[in-house]
Order: structure tokens, then sequence, then C-alpha cells
């Protein structure tokens, strides 16, 4: 299908997309890479009366590292992530969920802030903001409000973000000494939406977690900051141990049924990350479950 | 709702028209330009048959207004056939059986050449992850994994 008729603003600036966005206010959607929205459009799923293009705005690139805080302008493209020596160095976990994203051609137009703003809960980019204690920056007439990104994602397609505001860096703490990651996820063809995904970064020492932050996505309304992880935090990773924390974490999920999956098969593909996370961190294959695949 | 004025360069050549801002790409390139050889598929992003490169890039015409491409550069399927650049990777398919109904080729092309452009020597796995987001409801991607394979060899060959 076609979207239907709106009228168009190319922002000429923040303030100017801004003041677009107070006058109209949720009758007017931003436009960045297009590749979540437009999608939208064309099905019909939404038919906003003004399409705000940011896609302009030099202000809102850039990937900078300052200290220890790694910023990520809301237009950086996907593409740039994966390109980026500084995510490379310092968010290797977002590097290797990105190559999950889609495809080529919508890499090369997807940004970062599009996808976090639509808050898909089956897209990679927000559950890895949750993992990696990501700060979502936010920016209305009246100022800027910094949101943790496991208080930013609300609900399906639902942010704390106003129809006044607009997404327009996050901030990632740099990945510490010795920090490792796992990322793995579930879909029908590489690209697709994800079925079940995880991504976890965690720091092992003496054959222990000593931290262990486990972002599942596609398991609810919104990417889940797994609590389980606390079960399998300096201690001594048994299979019991592990079961535990795999019941844990089935207490956490609420999956949604689609046509791509049962609650039921959600919630197995949920305990079988699990465990692979944990045995590949661990370098434990005695804790792996599930037939390999 | 009104018109907006666009400029851009389509295959090379300076374009300037008039569009409704929920006009999309793919249908700016067909039925205002005529260059109906981007083919529209699923329009939702998913079938990669309108793929085109913007400024180089490859991108899904179906998911970017018409509009969005102020002073940009756009090149067809058209504009790589007629130039000669991908004339060994055409010819690639015809003598691998890559194609049947030709709907999804163009797309196929345009992606197969972009790989091409970037991996002088990309394995079949490379092959086919960077052609995951084209639809073949015909061949059964096989042959166009081998076309592309080929084309990879022979250029490899002559050095390019």
């Amino acid at each position: 299908m076609k979207a239907s008729a709106f009228a168009y603003a190319r922002a000429a600036s923040v303030v100017n997309a801004l003041e677009l966005l107070a006058t109209h206010g949720d009758k007017a959607k931003v436009l960045s890479g297009g590749q979540s929205l437009m999608p939208a459009m064309n099905l019909r799923l939404i038919s906003p009366e003004l399409v705000v293009d940011i896609g302009e705005l030099a202000e809102l690139r850039g990937i900078a590292v300052k200290g220890d805080l790694l910023t990520m302008g809301a237009l950086t493209r996907h593409v740039d992530v994966l390109k980026s020596p500084e995510i490379a160095a310092h968010a290797p976990l977002l590097r290797e969920a990105i190559s999950h994203v889609a495809h080529l051609a919508i890499r090369n137009r997807g940004t970062l802030g599009g996808s976090l703003a639509q808050a898909d809960p089956a897209s990679e980019l927000p559950a890895c903001m949750v993992t990696l204690d990501a700060t979502i920056v936010v920016r209305g007439l009246r100022g800027e409000r910094r949101i943790p990104a496991n208080e930013f994602f609300t609900g399906i397609y639902e942010t704390a973000l106003s129809p006044q505001e607009l997404l327009v860096a996050v901030e990632l703490p740099v990945a510490r000494k010795g920090a490792t990651h796992f990322f793995h996820e579930f879909a029908r063809r590489h690209g697709d939406y994800a079925i079940v995904g995880l991504a976890a970064q965690a720091i092992v020492r003496g054959g222990q977690l000593a931290d262990l932050r486990l972002g599942f996505f596609a398991v609810g309304d919104r990417p889940l900051l797994a609590g389980a992880a606390g079960k399998l935090i300096n201690v001594a990773v048994t299979p019991e141990i592990l079961a535990n924390a795999s019941a844990v974490l089935s207490e956490e999920l609420a999956p949604q049924e689609d046509q791509q999956a049962t609650p039921a098969m959600r919630r197995h593909l949920a305990q079988v990350l699990l465990s692979r996370c944990v045995s590949t961190l661990l370098s434990r294959s005695d804790l792996r479950v599930g037939a390999s695949a | 709702m009104t018109c907006v004025p666009l400029s851009l360069e389509v295959n090379g050549e300076r374009v300037d028209a008039h569009v409704l801002p929920r006009l999309n790409l793919a249908d700016f390139l067909r039925e205002h330009l005529k260059l109906t050889g981007t083919h529209v598929g699923c329009e939702h992003g998913v079938c990669g048959a309108c793929t085109v490169r913007v400024n180089g890039e490859i991108v899904r015409s179906c998911l970017m207004l018409a509009i969005q491409m102020q002073n940009a550069s756009v090149e067809t399927i058209e504009g790589l056939s007629d130039s000669g650049e991908i004339s060994d990777l055409q010819a690639a398919f015809r003598d691998r059986n890559a194609l049947q109904c030709g709907f999804c080729t163009p797309g196929m092309l345009m992606t197969a050449q972009d790989l091409l452009k970037q991996s002088s020597m990309p394995d079949r796995e490379q092959i086919r992850q960077h052609l995951s987001g084209n639809y073949c409801r015909c061949t059964g991607y096989q042959a166009i994994v081998d076309a592309v394979e080929s084309t990879a060899r022979a250029r490899a060959g002559r050095g390019q």
C-alpha cells in the first residue's frame, strides 16, 4: 500500500523541529531514517498529518568518547555504528547486535534514535541500551531530560518520550576493563525480527561472573533487564544454580503470542539463551542445555 | 496537500520535479521518470525488489520519500545497466539461469554489485548474507549465489 497524504517539513534545526512538534503534538511524526516509520505509514498503521524530517540536522550526528562516556547522536545510522572504531573498542556488544538488525540496505538508512523512539519490543537496540545502562537524552522546548534506558521503554511502541520532545542522543558508559559480552537471537531469516533474543554484558573473574547484565528482547512488551542475573553473580555456577536462575527468569517473562511463536516457545527459547550465554561466558560446556543451532 | 519542489540527480542526469510529500522514491522513479526497472513488491522493506543506490549506498526506495532526495544522487538498474558497470554480472545471471520471472532481478543485481564492490572474493556464506534482504520466489537462490560467485572470480582474475 501507499502512505496516506501528509504535509512535510524539513527541520532546519533542533529548535525548529521542537517548535513544529510543540505546535502539532501527536498529529506530527518525526522522520529520521524512516526504516520503521515508512513501513508503518505504507501499511496505513499510522497516518500523521505532518512529517517532520530531521534527516539533515548535522548537530544530531556523530560518535564521541569523553572520559568514560560514549555519546552517539540520534541520527547515527546502523551502518555508522557497525563501522565505528570507537564503538568497536568501547561498546563491542552494540557492534555485534547491529549486524542482526534488518538488512544492509536498511542499515544504510536506519538510525539509532529512530530505532529507540520506535521501541519495537522485538528489536535489538532497545535491549542493548538496557543491558549497557544507557542514558537516553531527549530535548523539548523547555529543556533537556536524561532518562535511564530501563525507564525509557514503557510498552509496545511506547516510550517516556512525549509528542513534543525529540530524542537527541544516547550516552553509554564505556565497557569496563575485562568486560565481555554475549549476543544471540533466534530469527527465521538472518535480519528478520527476533523470535527471542539476548544481549548480555559481563565481567568474568576467577571462573565466576563478577557482574552480569541480561537484556532480553521479544519476551514481553518491552526489553527486559532480567533480575535472574542476580542468582548467577559471585557464585560458582552449577547446573542446579543455573536451573534455579532459569526458573526465576521464567517468572519474569511475559511473552506474547504472534504468528512467529507461542508464549511457551518464547519462554523455552529464552531459557535456552540463558544457558548458552552463561556457558559461553564461563567457557563451561557442562552448563549448556538445548540442541545446538 | 501541495506539491513540493525537488532537485536531484538520477543516473547522472539532473532532474527537477514537483512531487507530493507522500510519493515514495520507487513510485517517483517508475511513474514520473518511467524508470520501471525498479520494481515494487512488498512496499514495506522486506522483499528488496525496489533496491536502488542513493549517494553510492543501496537503499529500499519504497522506504524513502522522493522529497528526501533533495540534492541526492540516485542510481537505478537502468543506470548500472546502460553504463556497462554490471554487464558481466548480468551475463553471469543469464548463463547460470539465476533468473526466471525476473521480478527480483534488478534488486538482486543492485545488491550483488554492492557486495562485489566491497569485497573482492566473497565466499558463498557472505554472498547469502548480503543477499538475505532480497526475496526470490523462483530460483531457490542457488543459481543466484553461483552467478555472483563466478562474477567475483572472473573479476578477481582480471584484477578488478
